[in-house]
């Protein structure tokens, strides 16, 4: 298309340098990359292979670009982002660690990476007894009985795990409604318990933070309960201390216990939700096992369950012959059926396994240790700053509140933007719900002395700046290739693909 | 000398950590977790293999790796939603640069513009592919897209089942299926008639008032072109919706979705750009009508501009999301697969407006080409009628499972045998149909009809079926070689009916295979 046509949307661009301008912008007609294999087989007409009337008229817009330009392209916008790779990324509940390299290199092996999910099991061996020992890896971290590696994601072990609890309450000749949630607990818990055809029923919190046990007593005394999801530590960072207490309660009233793992990096060998006892436990091995979050993803969810739940787990299950070979048990009659096409998201996998595998017990242990150590200390560093809601140990990450700066005009979002500015990237802020004007904070364990200087100092001059320049700190990030976006006017006038000049007007709405 | 004894990521000498613990006021890591009740503190050790060093590390994940023979290895004619197309250095290069590798979800909009603005190139590439005004950021996989599409067309039509063809994908179904469990509309199947194409008869006769969406897979499982525009005709005079689940590669030769009015598309991306790696991560599409927009599960990226009017992306309709809307929200999907759309969109950007046609019309010669061949073997018969695209299923004179063991040892992986999806289909038909147009007559009609003595017979008719897939690495030189193979075994399989055993029943292939 010829120069211009988006001008008035993209007058400056990539660090100011040069238009910022879309893939499909930079298109010029006849140019192009890949060539194409040559046609070796006998040239038929067309209509022979498939007849016109089967045929798109007019090609997908593809862009034509040279591949100098896409690398080009691709390059600068990753000079846009910003990942763990870049520096310290204390966002909370996410647990953005170090993402080791050599985990890379070991999913990019030809061995695992070109493998076809139809090839005959003889041939993909060494998966096979990868994904085994994984599961069993991760069966002893939670102290349970086995695991599926299907899902996807948390929020879909979430689904999976509550699929299960619904086959194990059927198998029992119950169909119990209710699901307790803490109103702590992320967002993911009471939309999958929709999803699993459950009602969700909240649970207040207690002067310390942790399940208010006077209202579980109570919602479980009305009856129907099918189970309840517990992130622990919890979304404040706190351990929930009544928990075996709590574990009682729920089992007591024919319920099953659900352990959403987001949080487990502050537990690994130090306490393990088997012995708390849940039943059924996710992880997100993009956040505890160190895989990369991709900007979004992939990650996986792997679930693991208690003896009760087994026979439910989603088929193919990986199983060993006594000969020592590996093979897929599609044949579980009582399996909820899959979650997942094939099975599960194997590239993340051998990512996981290689983190535990060089990690092993001690090296799990540390990164709990020093995962919560960190966070005290960065905690310790802004104490006097901030409202520390629940004056008590911290996990491996914290809630305060930034209310003491509402007197300036300054809320949680305008300090998150503000430290954008001092290189650092921001906390999760307006969670959890129950902390006014939250800011989450988990530096993780892979972070240095310095770097934790370096966050707790981003704060302090944000804190100081919000008192001196309020105006400033309200309207930054200053120093990035973007000023504050627009999202009211993007949602009211939604642009979610590429117009091209020919059909302007014809946008989605 | 003493090094440490394997790896750590956690940067900290003992003196640092001394020194944190004091300003903690901790007198030890151990009083840090001093909370934790001691009743459910791990007293034990975790009984794990000891920590490694990275040379280690590596060594041991190449001997598992080496345990494996991939299908990139091979010369492999497997399908069935997951593809071995080549993949360019550039993906590789593009997709391991940390910057989109460990960054998360888009959050911080300003600190985020590289991949909010790869995933808004993203959903446009894959609007153009399939003709349709939305598309989302990309989801977990096909499976899991065909069951929010199923939970979207049910929210907004408030009807209570969704009747899917049997040409779907059956993992795809199957997804859907344990999905639905408690939510959203029941799954019904919609049968196929002689010829492997969706029955439109029968489908017709299953619609009514109470049907949110009709389901079509195009190509379908066994590599049949469906009459897309007939069904989703029918679906719209019952005011269902109707749903496209598509390979994005056919989209470079057929036509797309939202010619044929399609409401919903949905479809495995893994063979745009990324590598098969046993079944995932690949991606999820879905892309949807504008009018049905605001009820699209997933993130959904959109243009804006910043305080200074500089262009810029945002997510963008959030209050459709879980952490906004926690129960009420459209699905409970807080996350896509950024890395595999942003491959998606680097390979699609490569091939190129004309690339990415001449790729699929390749394909599509060189399968035709390939059938073609096969047909003319002895005891090889055609299973569907009419044209294919990539895929496409033939009847052996032999277990379909036989021929795959017995190409192996000669670096063949020659198709998914059907059978391993026995029991996905009520009523295929038996017999091979004659060359044609796809029939639904009135025997087909009443196999269908009853679904239990149609599923025994399509069981055991499934046994001799193939399904090969041909991508553009797959050269004539290979598919000669490869047909040449088919003819010995045959022929070694009828000589062995006539008397001798030249494959045995225990498959000396197979063994050799597992050496292999």
């Amino acid at each position: 298309m010829p120069d211009g046509e988006m001008s008035t949307a993209c007058r400056e661009g990539i660090l100011g340098r040069e238009p910022r301008l879309t893939i499909f912008e930079r298109s010029r007609p006849g140019r192009g990359a890949a060539a194409t294999p040559a046609l070796d087989v006998p040239d038929k007409p067309l209509d022979e292979v498939v007849p016109a009337a089967l045929r798109r008229t007019r090609p997908a817009r593809l862009p034509e670009v040279a591949e100098v330009d896409i690398v080009r392209h691709f390059t600068n916008l990753s000079a846009l982002n910003y990942g763990v790779d870049n520096g310290a990324y204390p966002l909370g509940s996410c647990t953005m660690k170090y993402n080791p390299r050599v985990n890379e290199r070991a999913a990019t092996l030809e061995g695992f990476r070109g493998l076809h999910p139809y090839q005959p099991e003889s041939l993909a061996q060494g998966a096979l007894e990868l994904l085994y020992t994984l599961e069993g890896w991760l069966c002893e971290i939670a102290g349970l009985a086995r695991a599926t590696l299907q899902p996807a994601a948390g929020a879909h072990g979430e689904l999976t795990g509550l699929l299960l609890m619904r086959a194990a309450h059927e198998a029992r000749g119950r169909a119990p409604r209710r699901i307790v949630i803490p109103d702590t607990a992320h967002g993911t818990n009471p939309a999958s318990v929709i999803m699993a055809g459950y009602d969700p029923v909240a649970v207040s919190s207690d002067a310390r933070g942790g399940v208010d046990m006077d209202r579980l007593r109570e919602i479980v005394a009305e009856g129907d309960i099918a189970g309840l999801m517990l992130t622990n530590p919890s979304t404040l960072g706190l351990f929930e201390e009544h928990i075996l207490e709590i574990a009682e309660l729920v089992h007591g009233a024919g319920g099953l216990l659900y352990y959403d793992g987001a949080n487990s990096n502050a537990v690994l060998g130090i306490s393990r939700p088997g012995d708390m006892g849940f039943d059924i436990v996710h992880f997100n091995t993009h956040k505890t096992f160190s895989t990369p979050h991709g900007g979004g993803g992939p990650g996986a969810g792997p679930i693991v369950v208690g003896e009760e739940l087994v026979p439910f787990l989603p088929v193919p299950t990986v199983e060993k012959r006594d000969d020592g070979t590996y093979y897929l048990d599609h044949d579980r009659p009582r399996s909820i059926g899959k979650v997942r096409t094939f099975y599960g998201n194997v590239g993340v996998l051998v990512r996981a396994y290689a983190y535990i595998r060089a990690l092993g017990p001690d090296g799990l242990r540390r990164v709990s240790e020093r995962a919560v150590l960190n966070a005290n200390y960065v905690l310790a560093g802004l104490r006097d700053l901030f409202d520390v809601p629940f004056e008590r140990r911290c996990m491996h990450e914290f809630v305060v509140s930034a209310t003491p700066l509402r007197e300036h005009g300054v809320r949680a979002m305008d300090v998150a933007k503000r430290l954008l500015d001092h290189g650092v990237h921001p906390p999760t802020t307006y969670f959890p719900l129950i902390v006014d004007e939250a800011l989450m904070v988990e530096p993780t364990e892979t972070e240095s002395r310095e770097s934790l200087d370096r966050i707790v100092e981003a704060f302090r001059t944000v804190a100081r700046e919000a008192a001196e320049d309020p105006e400033m700190v309200c309207a930054a990030p200053h120093t990035l290739p973007v000023r504050r976006l627009d999202e009211a006017s993007a949602a009211r006038k939604p642009v979610v693909r590429q117009r091209f000049p020919e059909d302007e007007g014809a946008a989605a709405s | 000398m003493t090094g440490r004894p394997a790896l750590d990521y956690t940067p900290h000498s003992e003196t640092d950590v001394r020194e944190l613990l004091e300003a903690v006021g901790a007198g030890s890591v151990e009083e840090l977790f001093a909370e934790i009740p001691a009743a459910v503190r791990f007293a034990d050790e975790l009984h794990l293999p000891a920590g490694l060093s990275e040379a280690e590390l590596m060594a041991e994940l190449t001997r598992l790796a080496a345990a494996d023979c991939p299908a990139s290895g091979l010369v492999s004619f497997l399908g069935a939603g997951v593809y071995d197309h080549y993949v360019p250095a550039i993906v590789d290069a593009i997709v391991s640069r940390g910057e989109y590798l460990t960054a998360y979800t888009p959050y911080q909009p300003e600190r985020s513009q590289g991949v909010l603005q790869s995933i808004f190139e993203y959903q446009s590439a894959i609007c153009e592919l399939t003709g349709m005004e939305v598309s989302n950021a990309s989801m977990y996989d096909a499976g899991t897209a065909l069951a929010e599409a199923s939970f979207l067309a049910g929210g907004q039509t408030r009807r209570a089942r969704v009747i899917v063809s049997e040409g779907v994908h059956p993992e795809y179904r199957q997804v859907l299926a344990t999905e639905s469990a408690g939510y959203g509309p029941r799954p019904e199947t919609a049968p196929l008639a002689a010829g492997a194409a969706t029955d439109l008869a029968l489908l017709q006769g299953a619609l009514g008032d109470d049907v949110a969406a009709v389901v079509l897979q195009q190509p379908n499982v066994f590599g049949a072109l469906e009459d897309m525009a007939a069904a989703a005709r029918l679906a719209h005079e019952a005011g269902a919706l109707f749903v496209a689940v598509v390979d994005p590669v056919s989209l470079g030769l057929l036509a797309p979705p939202g010619e044929y009015r399609a409401d919903i598309v949905v479809g495995e991306g893994q063979a745009l750009g990324n590598p098969m790696s046993y079944g995932g991560p690949g991606l999820g599409f879905m892309a949807v009508t504008a009018r049905l927009m605001r009820r699209l599960p997933g993130r959904l990226v959109g243009e804006t501009v910043d305080a200074e009017g500089r262009r810029g992306f945002v997510l963008t309709l959030q209050t459709r999301e879980q952490h906004i809307r926690r129960e009420k929200a459209t699905s409970n999907i807080c996350s896509n697969h950024a890395l595999n759309a942003l491959a998606a969109v680097v390979y699609l950007s490569w091939l190129g407006k004309e690339g990415f046609p001449a790729l699929a019309e390749l394909c599509a010669r060189r399968a035709a080409y390939l059938r073609e061949r096969l047909l003319e073997l002895p005891g090889v018969e055609a299973y569907t009628a009419g044209p294919v695209f990539r895929e496409f299923v033939v009847r052996l004179p032999l277990p379909a499972t036989r021929l795959v063991d017995a190409l192996v040892p000669r670096g063949f992986l020659a198709g998914v045998p059907m059978s391993r999806f026995a029991g996905a289909f009520g009523a295929v038909a038996a017999e091979t149909p004659s060359t044609g147009a796809p029939s639904t007559g009135a025997a087909t009609s009443a196999t269908a009809a009853d679904p239990a003595a149609g599923g025994n017979a399509a069981a055991a008719a499934l046994d001799d079926v193939l399904l090969l897939a041909v991508t553009e690495k797959r050269t004539r030189e290979q598919i000669d070689a490869f047909v040449a193979a088919v003819a010995e075994v045959l022929a070694g399989h009828g000589e062995a009916r006539g008397g001798s055993s030249v494959l045995s029943e225990s498959g000396p292939a197979a063994e050799e295979a597992d050496r292999a």
